[in-house]
């Protein structure tokens, strides 16, 4: 297979392409040891948001695996699904663990999951993942790799409750497509934590949807590096934070490589009394990385009192040679004059808060052009709401 | 015949040092098919009356009633009292990102109508009623008076009146910040409307000028929150000549 891993991957970190971004917004280099960490207090700008101890000792080491967190994966035919030891040599070449928490689930987990579709095999299907959470803690690992010129859609659904770490690679290879949709249905008690890193290869296309509606506290770093030119990454996100849930989505795109495009768009609804949405958007052009196009976005429409946005694009350009860059954030509010107006034309006002909601999102949904999805999107979208009015 | 009826209305907002009584005894009846001309000058509570009317919650009845076919409006929720028959053609209509002027209208023509209007008829409906007021069909996929100039907003708040056919139509300031050629557009847009009889209209403006455009069967000089004189077409002319001193000076003041 190593001729499916895409140009300038490292392997169990002996071949380093470039270093890990090292910048002032970590607290420590990007590791596999979680020795290498500090226990987080709490302070530092890359922990400052999140409620450590929701963490339920996840970033303290106190957490102790208990089972209790079952994955099924379904694929479709040619494609291999296989549980390996931590010795296997795929497993760690998207990039290290960038916090203490990712290098807890690396250094923690006792098998890790292979998907891996064959070169030039094009999916009709998707491959599913299921992960549900049985009440208990757990460390996982997941590895999809996806062969020269093939094309996979990959769904990995988290629904019960749980406490986990994870981290999900993704090994692109040249000329390939991945799309995949992270969907975190998590019960309202879940605690999930983990680290999505993308390496794609020349001329590759990988799409990630994000979509995060449970959980008690979720913690996700999605991240993107590019072994090779050419590569395209576009990355979706869809969040609903309620009453008293903390989602965080920490994105990093490094763009090391030249005349590779990134685009961004992460939208969210929020709604409850401490309901808290972090969305981190780090996009890091390095001197090398000429022709680079990018672009990212942030969406927060906070639905009703209480509930609290932060929302922080963060853009480093180390050249002028690029096509493009670009960022904007922007949180607005369901205000009371908007609901008035509705109202005024004899809309009821559960009804307006949804066509509100539904019209903020529909533009990003349509945007992902995953007709399957975005039905589901919709329906859950209004079952939030349901939920609240 | 829809009538809408008035009676000793008094309304207060929250202010700085407790609530400030804004509307002081208003009495008015407007029936279907008739005009009332509301004129006054700033901070006489013209708008007052007619935010009071739909429903807005900044705005406390402590006294009054208001009844439509002897319905009592103010028992009635904000949208209720629209699918009642109340419509308010606003003065700042606000903007409402992600939601498109078309999906707004159908929504609401859903809402008000009691069930959603035959999709072929309804796309005819809205695309004439968008000419008739030199509306860009663009316009239609545009989010509800995201980025309108002004005189944008102010037709698409008679489109919405002439889609939703009301009984009762109070226009607020519809005439402010117009230049002469959409003054001539709005106006005939509630000109077509009046025109089928079926609309009681409460025209609320500080100029005489939309006058000259939709003639009033009545006139009301609004001051110091209540109406403080009635009359015919001809008190407009009045007003044109001599303005608002004589309603001003020595009235409660603001």
């Amino acid at each position: 297979m190593a001729e499916t891993i895409p140009a300038g991957s490292t392997t169990d970190g002996v071949i380093q392409v470039g270093q890990q971004p090292i910048d002032a917004r970590v607290s420590a280099p990007a590791s596999y040891d979680v020795a290498d960490f500090p226990v987080p207090n709490g302070r530092e700008e890359d922990w400052r948001f999140t409620p450590l101890e929701r963490l339920r000792g996840l970033h303290d080491g106190t957490a102790v695996a208990d089972g209790g967190v079952k994955v099924e994966v379904s694929a479709p035919e040619g494609v291999t699904v296989e549980t390996v030891g931590r010795d296997d040599a795929r497993l760690g070449k998207a990039g290290k663990p960038v916090d203490r928490v990712a290098a807890q689930a690396y250094s923690s987990f006792e098998k890790a999951s292979v998907v891996s579709v064959p070169k030039e095999k094009v999916l009709s299907e998707p491959v599913r993942i299921a992960v549900h959470g049985e009440g208990g803690t757990a460390f996982g690992h997941q590895v999809i790799e996806v062969g020269a010129f093939a094309e996979a859609v990959v769904v990995i659904d988290h629904t019960g409750d749980a406490t986990l770490a994870a981290n999900v690679e993704y090994l692109i290879g040249d000329g390939a497509k991945l799309t995949v949709v992270s969907v975190q249905d998590w019960d309202d008690t879940a605690v999930h934590a983990g680290q999505h890193t993308a390496l794609v290869g020349r001329d590759a296309t990988f799409k990630s949807v994000v979509v995060t509606f449970g959980g008690d506290l979720v913690r996700l770093h999605p991240r993107v590096v590019y072994g090779a030119p050419g590569g395209e990454a576009e990355l979706y996100g869809v969040y609903f934070t309620d009453n008293g849930q903390h989602q965080e989505h920490r994105l990093f795109i490094d763009h090391d490589t030249p005349h590779c495009r990134s685009n961004v768009a992460y939208k969210g609804a929020l709604q409850g009394k401490d309901a808290h949405a972090v969305w981190i958007g780090d996009v890091l052009i390095r001197a090398a990385a000429e022709g680079t196009d990018t672009y990212e976005l942030n969406r927060n429409l906070v639905l009703t009192d209480g509930a609290r946005v932060d929302s922080v694009p963060n853009l480093e350009i180390e050249t002028g040679e690029i096509v493009g860059a670009g960022h904007a954030s922007a949180t607005g509010r369901f205000e009371d004059e908007q609901l008035f107006y509705l109202m005024a034309r004899g809309i009821p006002a559960d009804e307006a808060r949804r066509l509100v909601v539904r019209g903020f999102f529909a533009e990003l949904v349509q945007q992902i052009g995953l007709p399957e999805l975005e039905e589901r999107l919709i329906a859950k979208i209004e079952a939030e709401l349901e939920a609240s009015v | 015949m829809a009538t809408l009826e008035i009676h000793d209305l008094h309304v207060s907002v929250e202010a700085e040092g407790g609530p400030r009584e804004i509307l002081r005894g208003v009495d008015l009846t407007v029936k279907q098919g008739e005009t009332h001309a509301i004129m006054g000058p700033n901070g006489s509570g013209k708008s007052t009356l007619a935010y009071s009317l739909a429903g807005h919650p900044k705005y406390k009845i402590t006294g009054g009633t208001v009844t439509l076919d002897g319905e009592d409006v103010l028992e009635m929720s904000v949208d209720e009292r629209a699918r009642a028959g109340v419509f308010l053609a606003m003065q700042y209509p606000v903007e409402v990102p992600g939601v498109s002027v078309s999906n707004f209208l159908r929504t609401s023509a859903t809402a008000i109508r009691g069930e959603a209007p035959k999709l072929r008829t309804w796309v005819k409906e809205v695309k004439e009623a968008m000419q008739r007021l030199s509306i860009d069909p663009s316009f239609a996929e545009r989010n509800v008076n995201e980025g309108f100039s002004g005189g944008e907003k102010k037709r698409h708040e008679i489109l919405q009146l002439e889609l939703l056919k009301p009984a009762i139509a109070i226009l607020d300031e519809t005439d402010s910040g117009l230049d002469v050629d959409a003054l001539r557009v709005v106006s005939e847009g509630v000109n077509r409307v009046r025109e089928s009889g079926q609309v009681g209209t409460l025209l609320i403006t500080h100029y005489t000028r939309i006058l000259r455009y939709i003639k009033p069967d009545h006139v009301h000089v609004f001051a110091a929150g209540r109406i403080a004189e009635s009359g015919g077409p001809e008190l407009a002319d009045k007003l044109e000549e001599e303005g608002y001193e004589e309603y001003v000076k020595g009235g409660v003041s603001e």
